[in-house]
């Protein structure tokens, strides 16, 4: 007990000594004026001090926790109790389709457009989930796409009155192909040099759209975007619900394509080439058709959901697709767990509602965010919930084929 | 800091309950802006300045009996946060809108008070498009637009300084770039006069002596700069270490006295357009007291211009007798109002008659309104 | 011809920077293969520091050098500090983890630290006091470089020689190149891994916090967001050259420098960004590995 009180004086002391400049001194060199703020010291003093307890305790905890049984915990209790066992999990899905479908009516259209968002966000993290997490291919750059998708349902309504439900189609097709163009030149780039080119391509995708003006009017971005027009008239909080509930069905469609993709002869390969390149090629699998294919699939989920989100604010300017708004969706893919489904949904809705909700703390809401965004990774570096592999059973599965044998044979 | 979430907490808990229990009887005006983030410092102002005419309203009874009530609204000047904004604003029926305080925002949110027909009055968008495009008939401003800005500038430029071969450099940014491309266009219309430069740097970029050069290169005798003092500090600062002393003109987001401070000596004699000058105004020094006495400091930007757009807009619906919006903005279209900024009315297309812009300079560290 | 020399003086003065930044990115690559993406914040925390010391010192009359001395050092102090901790916090942790939560985690501290500096100090930018005399001898040349920029170009230079000097022949320099290479023969062979790492960490932060100091001298003034934007940069030149490679480094980001310089010089300064990634994607096309960086053939 005595040395754990010593080391977390000296936690205490260190950062103390960390935190002095830059918290206890304030200099305004414009006013030439110098201001001491020592209960700021006394402040991380006991602050650090009590954490360090914290951080010790976790820590221990995780160490115990992995020596004990090597499953994690929460994916086990997810998988076992909720996913696989249909008593439990069928009322628990109809129940949140009722909540979901109610949740214009029970809630403010403020708190509609929020969920708006975050299901946007869904999607993308699905989309970037299968480039990443499936896939294995860090991209940095996704928002490039959403960007595409955005600007192709924006000019095309500015110019040509284009319809949204023209457009969206194209958005998504111009979104893969623009995967597509990424993917052949970085087909030979392996891990984080693939990650520097496409950060570097979504930078230059948000540079293009601010510089050609002509074109993409700027920086003063487009304004007055068509609202999708659901073919009866709605005033403006019914086009809000309408978006919400075709987003819905969006993530929906999502979730069964991607879901469905991850078992194909498509979506194994893609696992197989991010756990070995060699070996997946020398199984004959085409490596330049398997990620050009992850990144046109990423890209157009991107795509589409740029052309929503055009729809959505009815005005966008490139200052919405920095290369901060990819590391966001990036984070969501990672925190909820790569290569899991559930775990991507849940970590959007975190991610996404969480700021909305910590306005509460104003100026600290970043401050926390990205605190909480380094202390989940280091006690849930899986994710939140980490994805299942597919195992073979092979007694169960030869005693159903010997059933099956059976009645071949009875009848 | 915390002191001021408080006292923005207390009227926002007030408003919160006094819906439920007095819902048809007051006035409902929304202030949307940023009021949190990095540019936190254009949007409170603005909202300080609201607080300050609707207690006086209040305190003298209200508008025909009726309280009012405001409703402030954060955007952070994203437009996709100032579509929730807005959205949140319209769910709670506001009668009236003073905001958004960036062009981008505001442009985003005016389609969600459109439908509804809120009227809207910004203190702060310079975006030309706003008014003269005639797609928001809703929409006010009690500032000047950027092609305002840019015509003096130019006019300053030419016929006072007699510049012949201009650079024309922004920042890239909304407000920067729509500014010089406007200050372009008028130029090209001078025969006698050559645009021999026209470009953006990138802004927080380590180092500007490359484009400095170019400048210097380009044999320009002046520049016209569209964009935030940080740039141009330091672009003028670069400038100046090189011994360029050409002059250097700029727009109302260098025209802060953070940029004579941050500049220091290389600030000197640089020149920027900025409103016209209303410390004489009685209203606008009473205006400023009362920011004194309550936060202890001197108003930050857009102060002067959210307290008139208060005034204006109280002052309409006053005179309408009415919360009808289109009562109002006849209201706002016709009468003249006394407001810190001088008397003024709108215009067909919603910007102010009566609101304009002067050119300054830095002359011993403090900028002097010039007599142009 | 003079203005081409005005470009190049000033792509060599805005590269040694990306250089200072970029052996930070690549030493830490180089042994625990991960992209620290809160290295922009200790360059703009060493910044800060300096600004906040030379702030207090002002108060004495010292003379202008020794305050540049005194300010250096302590933001190398400090910043050192910083990137020691945040190893021990964010990424220490996540060894054995999948490498892209340590890459989340990064992200998340440099959100974390920006907003730290933002909320404890300011979001205005603060004019930085200049601490480097114009050197008579310059004065002619003074159009093409300024003393500054020549204080900038030579501490790179030197800091750039110690550092391999450093590497290759002290103990604890052999220790991270065996490290770097395989890092648990390193273990088995007696090296002290996490001291390694942490040394490493040590290092890269105090180069980043030289850059900080004469950057925010040569510019003369900053604020919370400097780090993002020349972290982004340094982290681009630490690729070109092929990462995990020291040379490699400040190659990319003398190259990243002129390229920005000269493009804005010849064409345009609109699509200066645009060319440096473009240079970055034919580079990469035809050298997957970066200029100078180790073709590591894939064992089966």
């Amino acid at each position: 007990m005595f040395s754990e009180i010593k080391k977390s004086l000296l936690v205490s002391v260190w950062f103390m000594f960390l935190t002095f400049p830059i918290m206890v001194v304030k200099v305004n060199t414009i006013e030439n004026t110098i201001i001491w703020r020592w209960e700021n010291l006394v402040l991380v003093g006991f602050g650090s001090f009590f954490l360090s307890f914290l951080w010790r305790f976790m820590h221990n905890k995780k160490a115990t926790k992995r020596r004990q049984d090597y499953k994690d915990a929460l994916s086990k209790i997810f998988y076992d109790n909720l996913i696989e066992n249909k008593k439990v999990f069928v009322p628990i899905i109809i129940a949140l389709i009722i909540f979901i479908l109610l949740f214009p009516k029970l809630f403010s259209t403020y708190q509609v457009t929020i969920m708006t968002t975050a299901l946007i966000y869904i999607v993308l993290g699905l989309g970037l989930n299968v480039v990443v997490g499936f896939a294995g291919l860090l991209d940095l750059g996704y928002v490039a796409f959403y960007a595409v998708g955005a600007y192709t349902y924006a000019l095309l309504n500015f110019n040509y009155d284009i319809s949204f439900w023209v457009a969206l189609p194209l958005a998504g097709a111009l979104g893969a192909l623009a995967g597509i163009l990424l993917g052949f030149p970085v087909l030979r780039l392996r891990g984080d040099y693939l990650a520097i080119v496409t950060l570097g391509f979504g930078e230059i995708i948000r540079l293009v759209l601010e510089n050609w003006g002509e074109v993409t009017h700027g920086p003063s971005g487009i304004a007055g975007i068509e609202r999708p027009n659901f073919g009866f008239d709605l005033s403006i909080v019914g086009s809000i619900n309408a978006i919400y509930y075709f987003v819905f069905l969006f993530v929906l469609v999502t979730i069964f394509f991607t879901n469905r993709l991850q078992n194909s002869r498509i979506g194994r390969a893609w696992v197989a080439l991010r756990e070995d390149e060699i070996a997946c090629q020398a199984m004959g699998v085409d490596k330049t058709k398997t990620k050009l294919s992850a990144f046109a699939f990423g890209a157009t989920w991107a795509g589409f959901m740029g052309a929503v989100f055009a729809a959505k604010t009815t005005f966008i300017n490139p200052a919405s697709f920095t290369f901060l708004e990819s590391a966001i969706i990036l984070s969501i893919v990672v925190l909820g767990g790569m290569g899991s489904i559930p775990g991507v949904i849940l970590g959007a809705l975190i991610l996404i509602l969480l700021p909305e909700y910590l306005r509460a703390f104003s100026e600290y809401r970043m401050l926390i965010f990205g605190g909480a965004m380094v202390l989940m990774m280091v006690f849930r570096p899986q994710g939140l919930i980490k994805s299942k592999r597919r195992r073979y059973n092979f007694e169960s599965m030869s005693k159903k084929q010997l059933k099956e044998r059976q009645n071949a044979a009875s009848s | 800091m915390r002191s001021f979430i408080t006292i923005l907490a207390v009227p926002v808990v007030f408003a919160a309950l006094s819906i439920s229990v007095f819902a048809a009887d007051t006035i409902k005006l929304g202030v949307a802006g940023a009021h949190s983030g990095d540019l936190a410092s254009y949007g409170i102002p603005t909202l300080r300045a609201t607080r300050f005419v609707v207690d006086e309203y209040n305190k003298n009874g209200g508008i025909d009996g009726k309280k009012i009530e405001l409703l402030a609204e954060d955007d952070e000047c994203k437009p996709e946060k100032a579509v929730n904004a807005a959205t949140k604003l319209m769910s709670q029926n506001v009668d009236a809108v003073i905001g958004h305080i960036c062009s981008g925002a505001t442009k985003a949110a005016l389609s969600i008070y459109l439908s509804q027909m809120i009227p809207i009055i910004s203190p702060s968008a310079t975006n030309p498009d706003l008014t003269q495009s005639g797609d928001y008939p809703i929409f006010f401003r009690t500032i000047a637009p950027d092609d305002a800005q840019a015509r003096l500038e130019v006019d300053f430029a030419v016929n006072e300084l007699g510049l012949k071969n201009i650079a024309v450099i922004h920042d890239k940014g909304d407000y920067g770039k729509g500014l010089a491309e406007y200050a372009r266009d008028f130029l090209e219309e001078i025969d006698s006069v050559n645009v021999v430069l026209f470009e953006g740097v990138t802004p927080g970029a380590l180092d500007y002596s490359a484009i400095v050069q170019k400048i210097k290169n380009s044999n320009a005798d002046g520049v016209i700069f569209g964009g935030y003092h940080p740039e141009a500090s330091k672009i003028v600062s670069q400038m100046r270490k090189k011994k360029m002393d050409i002059p250097f003109i700029s727009d109302d987001g260098v025209k802060d006295d953070t940029f004579i401070k941050v500049a220091g000596k290389y600030a000197e004699g640089v020149y920027a357009t900025g409103p016209k000058d209303v410390s004489s105004n009685p209203m606008a020094k009473e205006a400023e007291r009362k920011h004194m006495e309550k936060y202890g400091e001197q108003s930050g930007a857009f102060y002067l211009n959210g307290y008139a757009a208060a005034q204006a807009i109280l002052k309409a619906i006053d005179n309408a007798d009415s919360t009808d919006p289109e009562k109002i903005m006849e209201a706002l279209r016709t009468n003249y109002v006394e407001t810190t900024l001088g008397k003024i009315k709108f215009d067909e297309k919603g910007d102010a008659i009566g609101v304009g812009f002067s050119v300054y300079q830095v002359q011993n560290g403090e900028y002097v309104e010039l007599d142009y | 011809m003079e203005y081409f020399f005005q470009l190049f003086f000033a792509g060599l003065t805005k590269g040694s920077i990306y250089a200072l930044i970029a052996l930070g990115y690549t030493m830490v690559y180089g042994i625990i293969q991960l992209i620290n993406f809160a290295h922009g914040e200790i360059y703009m925390i060493g910044a800060f520091t300096a600004l906040i010391v030379a702030g207090v010192l002002s108060v004495f009359n010292l003379p202008v050098a020794a305050i540049f001395v005194i300010v250096t050092l302590v933001a190398i102090l400090y910043s050192s500090a910083y990137g020691y901790t945040i190893e021990k916090i964010a990424y220490k942790p996540l060894r054995n983890a999948p490498r892209l939560s340590a890459l989340i985690s990064a992200i998340g501290m440099s959100i974390f630290l920006q907003n730290y500096v933002l909320l404890a100090q300011t979001s205005d930018f603060l004019p930085f006091p200049s601490l480097i005399k114009e050197f008579e001898f310059l004065r002619p040349y003074n159009h093409i470089l300024s003393s500054s920029g020549l204080v900038i170009i030579v501490s790179t230079f030197i800091a750039m020689v110690l550092l391999s000097l450093y590497i290759k022949f002290t103990r604890m320099g052999k220790a991270m190149r065996a490290t770097a290479q395989d890092k648990k023969m390193a273990l088995l062979l007696g090296i002290n891994v996490d001291r390694v790492i942490s040394t490493t960490f040590v290092v890269g932060s105090a180069l980043a916090a030289l850059g900080g100091v004469l950057i925010a001298n040569h510019i003369g003034q900053i604020n919370f967001f400097i780090g993002f934007i020349a972290g982004i940069k340094a982290f681009t030149a630490a690729v070109l050259g092929g990462i995990g490679s020291i040379p490699g480094a400040v190659l990319g980001a003398l190259i990243l420098g002129w390229t920005e310089s000269f493009s804005t010089g010849y064409i345009s300064s609109d699509y200066q960004d645009v060319f440096a990634f473009i240079l970055l994607v034919v580079i990469l096309i035809f050298k997957p590995s970066g200029i100078l960086g180790k073709k590591t053939d894939q064992k089966v």
